[in-house]
């Protein structure tokens, strides 16, 4: 394989050098959204953090895992102790059990998904450029193929993926979950409120930092100042 | 003036340990006492920051290693096991995947501010040349610890970077297969790249202190590039450089924890957050931005072996300066033609830095080919040359004597 595989960098690498595009797929810019966790002081919404885990658990995790997550870290979400036990308990599970993944194997995965292997959902937002918007863009982004356009039996037209045909069939549709709180479920409010729940997944330590950082950073300023201030004083003492 | 404290009474048990190791007459003499220009500007807090920065990058490394597991299958596993089990393991990291970064930043102004003020001149070649091979063994530090955490970035830039040795005639492929320890970048490449990304920081603080043994022979050089000659010249270190240091170090931790607390992965590259997959490549593969520009030098050049060649020949270039720049004055304060050239190399570096980060298509393309020509003529024609043409500015007499362009001049300052 060492020859081949050498060839195919190198053909890789040359690309980069020379090429005239080889990664042309235009996708259009990500809708900006508002979301509960922007800026500072953002948090994770609760009420859309528990929405957005029942889409993950009655629409995604049919084919996506997640499998940094386990049924403890949902006592982040404003979960009781006992209603986390009842969740693990429909899979059979314990609280200290990670979530299961939805195939065996990569292999079982594909096989099941038209050749793809659908990705765990645990970094999803921090493994994609601008990740919360480019996930919501997604989910919502199903259109009908402009003329002239084929596509491979058993996929999708996404308005944003890269190259836009996707294995994914459309996920989301109105009323597809019924909400606990009796929220309306509609695409927009499911994408959002599973966004939220999956931004909450790749960095379940962000209420923490950002509370940190406020201290830390006010210590610091004040460590700062009063530094300049002695700085000050010290140096006077050479002009006299 | 303060009394030089040696002469301060000491206790009797450090009187008994310093007759026998004089680790305080050193500490004295190096540190507190230790004779330093007056007039130094903020520009030269960058030394001692960098220091301080790969002290908080070794300690941090440290604890990080306690948990990484260095193994193709759970690297990365282990890296989110850091970021989501560990007892403030999300802090550690990101203090030292942003650290990378800064230290970057910290170590470039520490470079420019060399340049400017003619830093490199005689006395003081070897401190210049011992800092280029502090400056190498950080990006090959730096490029072995992104491959750590086995992204896909890490992966793929590993497989890229590793194989510009295939560049070397004859010899190169074999030299490829050793570096990886197989036939394609794996789990011995891991191994050996956290063994060395582990040994290379030590290495680090070696050349760090010949770099201080070299720098206080003469002391440091000062924004008017001029000896300190007369009495009050040179100030201790203790009280007014320590704390200047301090005020210095307040800013630069708030900068830094600005991005560890609200901005962690501003730097990094979201690709590195799917795991490594020798199957798929990203779409754009690209190096942490402390190597942009090198990477825009490499691949502006259309053949393989040339890209590579003057890649490493632009880093080397710079032991080289002291007997490139041969004017006899040492600060761009005086140079006026010298100043103006160091601002254009400065935005020359920036334009190979964004065209770095582009697709080699273009107007990148062009422009990239443009500043790296640029960039060794300015070593190689430029400055060797300006001597001829240059009248300096009349240097003052001492270190303490204002003369009004010098307090006026907006450089720097």
């Amino acid at each position: 394989m060492n020859h081949r595989f050498l060839r195919e960098i190198f053909i890789v690498f040359l690309n980069l050098l020379i090429s005239d595009e080889p990664w042309a797929n235009q996708q259009p810019p990500l809708p900006q959204e508002k979301w509960s966790f922007d800026q500072v002081f953002g948090t994770y919404d609760r009420a859309e953090l528990q929405r957005g885990f029942q889409v993950y658990q009655q629409v995604c995790s049919t084919c996506h895992g997640l499998s940094h997550i386990s049924y403890r870290h949902l006592k982040a979400l404003g979960f009781s102790e006992a209603k986390i036990k009842a969740i693990a308990a429909q899979k059979e599970g314990k609280p200290s059990d990670y979530f299961p993944n939805p195939f065996v194997n990569e292999k079982a995965a594909r096989a099941a998904n038209n050749g793809a292997n659908p990705p765990d959902l645990s970094l999803i937002i921090k493994a994609r450029k601008e990740g919360p918007h480019y996930v919501k863009a997604l989910l919502k982004g199903y259109i009908e193929p402009s003329v002239g356009i084929q596509l491979a039996p058993g996929m999708s037209y996404n308005l944003y993926f890269s190259g836009h045909q996707i294995a994914m069939a459309p996920p989301l549709s109105d009323n597809l979950v019924q909400y606990a709180d009796g929220t309306p479920a509609t695409v927009d409010q499911m994408a959002h409120d599973v966004v939220t729940f999956l931004a909450w997944a790749s960095e379940p330590e962000m209420e923490e930092r950002k509370h940190l950082g406020v201290k830390i950073l006010t210590y610091l300023l004040v460590f700062t100042v009063l530094m300049g201030l002695v700085k000050r004083r010290t140096w006077r003492r050479l002009e006299e | 003036m303060s009394m030089p404290s040696s002469e301060k009474k000491k206790s009797g048990f450090i009187q008994w340990v310093d007759e026998r190791l004089p680790v305080f007459t050193f500490i004295n003499k190096e540190l507190v006492d230790y004779p330093t220009p007056r007039n130094l500007n903020y520009w030269w807090n960058f030394g001692s920051l960098a220091g301080i920065v790969l002290v908080i990058m070794i300690l941090t490394g440290i604890f990080l290693a306690m948990f990484y597991t260095p193994h193709v299958d759970h690297a990365f596993n282990s890296v989110e096991r850091i970021m989501r089990e560990v007892n403030y393991g999300w802090l550690i990291r990101y203090i030292h995947m942003n650290g990378a970064s800064i230290f970057f930043i910290v170590v470039y102004i520490h470079m420019f501010r060399g340049l400017y003020y003619g830093s490199y001149k005689a006395p003081r070649e070897l401190l210049w040349i011992l800092g280029v091979v502090i400056f190498l063994l950080m990006m090959a530090t730096a490029f072995m610890g992104y491959v750590l955490p086995w992204g896909q970035m890490s992966y793929w830039g590993a497989t890229v970077i590793t194989n510009l040795f295939s560049a070397i005639p004859i010899i190169g492929d074999p030299i490829v297969t050793w570096l990886w320890g197989g036939f394609s970048v794996a789990n011995p490449t891991l191994n050996r790249f956290f063994a060395l990304h582990y040994l290379f920081p030590f290495l680090i603080v070696g050349v760090v202190f010949l770099h201080l043994i070299a720098l206080h022979q003469h002391g440091s050089n000062n924004p008017l590039g001029i000896d300190a000659k007369k009495p009050g010249d040179k100030i201790p270190f203790h009280p007014y450089y320590t704390v200047k240091d301090l005020l210095g170090l307040g800013v630069l931790l708030m900068v830094w924890g600005s991005f560890v607390f609200f901005a962690p992965n501003f730097f990094g590259e979201p690709d590195n957050y799917i795991p490594a997959d020798p199957l798929v490549t990203p779409e754009h593969i690209v190096p942490e931005w402390y190597f942009l520009p090198y990477y825009a030098i490499l691949r502006s050049v259309p053949d393989k072996l040339g890209g590579v060649v003057l890649m490493f020949s632009a880093v080397f270039i710079l032991t080289l300066m002291p007997w490139l720049d041969r004017s006899p004055i040492r600060s761009a304060r005086f140079r006026p033609l010298y100043k103006i050239l160091f601002w254009i190399f400065l935005v020359n570096c920036l334009i190979l830095g964004w065209v770095g980060s582009q697709k080699p298509e273009g107007l990148p393309l062009i422009l990239g080919r443009i500043a790296t020509v640029y960039y060794f003529i300015h070593f190689l024609g430029l400055v060797p040359l300006l001597n001829r043409i240059e009248r300096p500015q009349p240097l003052p007499d001492s270190l303490q004597k204002k003369s009004p362009s010098v307090e006026k001049s907006g450089d720097c300052s």
